[in-house]
């Protein structure tokens, strides 16, 4: 907490979170750590980064690769990322032969510990009920079109196993580091309806 | 340590679901953070239940809707939470209007570090 006065009134809705916050701090109910701390989580440990990172890592580290691979649950777990609430995680590569989506047709699996919060079309009835019928043409709809030597496999999620795609790393990304890698990452191909995008040349 | 995302939060209907960027929530002033951050570990330590809170938050939204409201997404998180604290009696109406009478005149001026 700093003493400085605002120059300019502050807007009505920061009052009124800050007379709250200081109330109910006077009240025993938290501590203003408390808060920092959840802020914190939901800002930046919970969310698609934490997957992008493990994609990096799998992306310059033929081994670990292999490891996320055969037991994704402990590959995940290595890279200090939180469990999977009990469920397996099961990491699927996707290739220039095979493309791997993601669904859960029955309510909303989706692997939090390394993705976050599901994009709300992930939830909805006609990605749920489409992508296993016609896989191609929900992809096509995503902006994402694949020859038809390309197989295509979907995997339904469920209450013990998670799925988690493996992209395919771009081409002119030979140069980027681990960090700069995982930057590309979207979370859309971790559920496997984009391809990560070659990085924007720069001048 | 990471955190995962509670159960609830993560499954609330489409439209009352928190506003995102390719999957990351998006605070765009600090107060929306705190005031996300007090609802969740109010809820955590068992204060209230939320659906209680989803409730309140699905009116809110609606109501503001149907009357051409331009608030923000968090300035409805903001109303429902003043009247779920308000319902529950964690606050009183009185003592939250004093104390942000106090803000507003910067007689008080703590700040978030962020």
């Amino acid at each position: 907490m700093s003493g400085q006065h605002h120059g300019a009134a502050e807007p009505y809705p920061a009052i009124r979170t800050k007379a709250i916050e200081s109330l109910l701090i006077e009240k025993g109910l938290f501590t203003g750590d408390a808060i920092d701390a959840k802020v914190q989580a939901y800002e930046s440990d919970i969310g698609p980064m934490n997957g992008a990172k493990i994609v990096a890592r799998a992306w310059v580290d033929s081994d670990y690769r292999e490891r996320l691979i055969a037991n994704g649950r402990a590959a995940i777990a290595e890279m200090g990322f939180a469990d999977t609430h009990g469920a397996e995680l099961v990491v699927h590569e996707n290739t220039r032969a095979v493309h791997n989506v993601v669904v859960c047709t029955l309510c909303s699996c989706y692997p939090w510990a390394v993705l976050g919060l599901p994009p709300t079309w992930y939830k909805s009835f006609a990605y749920r009920s489409r992508v296993v019928i016609e896989p191609r043409k929900v992809l096509k709809e995503f902006g994402l079109e694949l020859d038809d030597s390309v197989e295509v496999r979907v995997w339904d999620s469920n209450s013990d196993i998670r799925y988690m795609i493996l992209p395919e790393r771009p081409g002119g990304t030979e140069g980027l580091s681990e960090d700069e890698l995982a930057e590309l990452v979207s979370r859309d191909s971790m559920i496997g309806v984009a391809k990560v995008k070659r990085p924007v040349q720069v001048g | 340590m990471n955190e995962t995302p509670d159960n609830q939060i993560a499954n609330m209907a489409e439209d009352i679901a928190l506003p995102r960027k390719n999957g990351e929530l998006v605070f765009e002033a600090p107060w929306e953070g705190r005031v996300f951050g007090m609802t969740v570990a109010l809820n955590e330590s068992g204060e209230y239940e939320w659906s209680e809170f989803v409730r309140m938050l699905a009116a809110e939204i609606s109501a503001a809707d149907q009357s051409d409201d331009s608030s923000t997404y968090y300035e409805r998180w903001l109303e429902s939470l003043e009247k779920l604290l308000l319902d529950e009696g964690m606050l009183e109406a009185k003592e939250l209007e004093a104390r942000a009478a106090e803000y507003a005149s910067g007689e008080r001026d703590d700040d978030w570090h962020d």
